[in-house]
Order: C-alpha cells, then structure tokens, then sequence
C-alpha cells in the first residue's frame, strides 16, 4: 500500500461529495435537523431527550456512512472505475482506507456540528464528556462505511443497496438497546443483539454521556474496532482483480 | 523489462462467461512495438480476449504471458495501459480532476497529465465535468487516462467509436508514433476502414482466430482489393 495512493483516494472521494452539493447539506444538515424534532417530540420530558439524545449524535453517522458508501461503491463497480483502479498499482487496502479517511473527515464535521446544536441550543444534558461523544461518533462512521463497502458488493442496483439500509441497519437500531434495554428483550433477541456492532456503539456512547467511563465502554470501544478490521477484510475480499 | 519474444503470448485460451464458452482455445502472439488491430464483428469475442491479456478475466484454461510475465502480474500493472469499451472515469469529477487522480495513482507527473490532455484534444475541456461531456469526449478522457503512465502495452478497447474523423486521425497517427517510440499497442475494432491503418491484423469470429498478419498480407493471401472482402472470404474459408 501505498500513502501517496491513500490521501490521492481520499482527496478523489471529497472532492466528488463536494461536487454534489445536495448530498453534503443532507449528510450535514438532516442530523441537526432530526435532533431538534427529537428535543420536541420529548417536549417537557427532558430526561428522555437526554438518555437518547447523545447516542443519536453518535447514530446518525454511522447510518449516513453506510449508505453513502454502499451507493459510492455499488457506483465503482458499475461504472468500470473499479475495474480500471484494479488494473492500476493500487493496493485494495489502499482504496479502503481512502474511502474509510474521507468519510471520517466527514464524519468529523457531522458530528461536531450535531453536537453543538444539540448540546449548544437544544438544551441537551450529558454528564460526561462530549468530545468522547464525538470520538465514538467518528468511530461509528467508519463502521458504517466498512460494512457498507462490504454489502454493496451484494446489490446489483441502487434500488437493492438503498433496502439494505432498513434490512441492515434498522434492525440493528432496534436491539441496540436504545428503545428498550437488551436484558428487556425477549430471550433469543436479547442474544442477537450481542452480535450486533450497534449493540456495543449505543452502549459505549451511552456511557460515555453519562460518565461512566469504565472498563465496559474500554471494551465496547475494542469490539467496535473490531468489527471495523472485520468489515474492512471483508470488502476486500469483495474487491476482485479478475472478475468472471 | 527488455524483451525481444512477443509482447503478448497466448496458447490454447479458454474464457466461459456467463455459461457459454466465447473462447474455445485461443493461440496468439502479438510482435512488440507495432499496433496491432484486432477485429471482428461485435460478439466475436475481442473483448473478452482484451480482458484476459489484461489479466481481470478469469479464464478457464490455457496461458496469457505479457512482456514476459502471466497476465495479471503485479508488475504489470505499471507497464499495461487499459481502455475499456464504455468509459470508466469519475463522471462527477472534472476532465483534470480524473486525469490527476490516476497520475497520482501511477506517479506521472502534472506535465504528463496536460500532454494526454492535449494528444486527446481535450485541453479546452479540461476543467469541465466528466458528465457534461458528450459521449465521444468521455472516451477520449478515459483514453487519456492510459497515456498517463509510460505504458509497454496499450490495450484500448475499441476506442475511436463515434469520434470525429479528424481526431480519429489524429489519434490513429498518435497510436503509431506511440508504437515507434517502443510502445506495443492492441487496439479493437468492428470497423474495417481501421484495419488499414493497422502493421498487423488479427481478424476474429466466433470466438476463432481466423487469420493473422499485415494487411498487405491478407490482401495477397486471399486476392481482394480491400479488406471488407478478405475478410469475407476468410471467414467463408473457415
């Protein structure tokens, strides 16, 4: 692999989200937008908007980046780009770590920004420390980038990659513990949602907002790193030289 | 990479895509340092032939070996330039934009991005959006992004399809400048006015080689005038 490659592929994929205006102000703007319906949806019942407010700063982007990416790469592959970057000296690890590089920048801006408004002029409440929040919203981004990468591989369209967004991710949402606790849930989905990366993203954040920054969010943040390398070898494999 | 064999060397190549068998066992070699044409009617099988000389085919059996190495090789990603039929480029991404972020890729340098701009008449065009531009100018970007690199083998997948018979010109005296300077090119066609300009000619159908060598030679080989009619024949003879 190679940096010079890296940064180029990182550079290539901003400068294409940049191009698309619409895209960056959704991706930027529907995160703080969806935060204030929160703070009023929970009007007059500000400790609920504080249990779940943080863990959605780190949430949105984790969705935000698996789409993007899904439909980013599902575009390589069928506009022969791919094919052409796979005929060329660069490293797979190379185009995923210029993909995974450019969505946390992204992912930086994003999070920061929902987390000013809604820390800053919603009136939302975390005992612990914000820029935690902000860290693992970061790290939540790149997850939803790896595993989007992954499965964009297994749609042949845009129509196919957009489901993947409610089949993959929502119900990753709902046995993340963020609606009802996982120990609530019935039995064998109470199981399930250990095997769910969100599971462990909701958890940590959720710590993290309320200071409780112990061994369990230590090991939350490992198992999201490792789902991230998990993910990562997984696209790779999907990234073919010789296709059939 | 000095090499005096052939520039490509194909024995006994057999590609199935999508169950059917489009080469049933292909030999071929392709002499260095000319341009060489590879024709046949649309379906013949050039492009599967073009993708396995690139090495991002999987074939079923047989040997590919470029410069001297099986095709594919990491190494040969530096020294095999390849242009596929539809243009793959970066359609949100301005003509320089793609055109830099391949030469970073290959390490050229910013000089060698402005000159393929200039061999493909797109210097005018250069800070335009790849998606704005018509059909034939996104080929000629796609095409640019080949001569970037210092390629020993070019292979472009039909790559005069709808241009201009001006540039077309051009491009043909370019590809042959390219190939006095060393460079081997392969280059498809279904049209047979390109054969002409051709050294060497491999006319292709049904997946079978039908013939092989200079136009002159073809001509000479089955007494016709122009190449339409021998290439008829040949494929009547066999």
């Amino acid at each position: 692999m190679s940096v010079r490659i890296t940064l180029a592929t990182a550079g290539r994929v901003l400068r294409q989200l940049r191009r698309d205006h619409r895209t960056l102000a959704l991706v930027l703007f529907v995160p703080t937008l969806l935060m204030t319906l929160f703070r009023y949806v929970f009007d007059g019942q500000e400790a609920t908007f504080d249990r779940v407010g943080p863990p959605m700063v780190g949430i949105f982007p984790f969705v935000t980046m698996f789409l993007v990416t899904s439909i980013a790469m599902l575009r390589e592959r069928t506009t022969g780009t791919l094919e052409r970057l796979m005929s060329m000296p660069l490293a797979k690890l190379d185009l995923l770590l210029g993909y995974g590089l450019a969505f946390a920048a992204v992912a930086v801006v994003q999070a920061s920004l929902t987390a000013a408004v809604a820390f800053g002029l919603l009136g939302l409440d975390a005992a612990g420390p914000v820029w935690l929040v902000v860290v693992l919203a970061v790290a939540n981004a790149v997850l939803g980038m790896a595993l989007g990468l992954f499965l964009s591989a297994f749609a042949q369209t845009e129509f196919q990659a957009v489901q993947f967004m409610p089949a993959f991710v929502l119900p990753q949402l709902l046995l993340a513990g963020l609606l009802v606790p996982t120990e609530q849930m019935a039995r064998v989905l109470e199981l399930i949602s250990y095997a769910l990366p969100m599971t462990y993203a909701y958890d940590a954040l959720a710590r993290a907002a309320t200071d409780v920054l112990d061994a369990r969010l230590a090991f939350d943040a490992a198992v999201i790193a490792g789902f991230i390398v998990v993910a990562l070898v997984l696209g790779a494999s999907t990234l073919r030289r010789r296709t059939a | 990479m000095m090499n005096y064999g052939p520039s490509v060397r194909i024995r006994d190549l057999r590609v199935r895509r999508g169950g059917r068998l489009v080469l049933p066992g292909v030999s071929l070699d392709i002499r260095p340092g000319v341009v060489t044409g590879l024709l046949g009617p649309s379906g013949s099988g050039k492009t599967t032939l073009i993708r396995s000389i690139v090495g991002v085919q999987i074939v079923e059996s047989g040997e590919v070996t470029v410069l001297g190495k099986l095709a594919g090789s990491p190494e040969l990603r530096h020294v095999v330039g390849y242009v596929t039929q539809a243009p793959s480029v970066y359609g949100d991404l301005t003509v320089r934009e793609n055109l830099r972020y391949f030469a970073r890729i290959l390490d050229a340098s910013t000089d060698r991005v402005e000159e393929a701009l200039r061999v493909v008449s797109l210097s005018e065009r250069a800070d335009q959006i790849v998606g704005t531009l018509s059909g034939g100018e996104r080929s000629r970007v796609s095409l640019a992004t080949a001569l970037l690199g210092e390629p020993q083998l070019l292979v472009l997948d039909e790559p005069t399809v709808g241009l201009d018979p001006v540039l077309r010109r051009d491009l043909w005296n370019t590809f042959h400048e390219l190939a006095a300077a060393g460079t081997t090119l392969l280059v498809s066609s279904h049209v047979m006015d390109e054969a002409e300009r051709c050294d060497d000619l491999v006319l292709v159908r049904e997946g079978r080689i039908v013939a092989t060598g200079s136009p002159d030679e073809l001509r000479h080989q089955t007494h016709a005038d122009d190449l339409e009619d021998a290439f008829l024949a040949l494929a009547e003879a066999s």
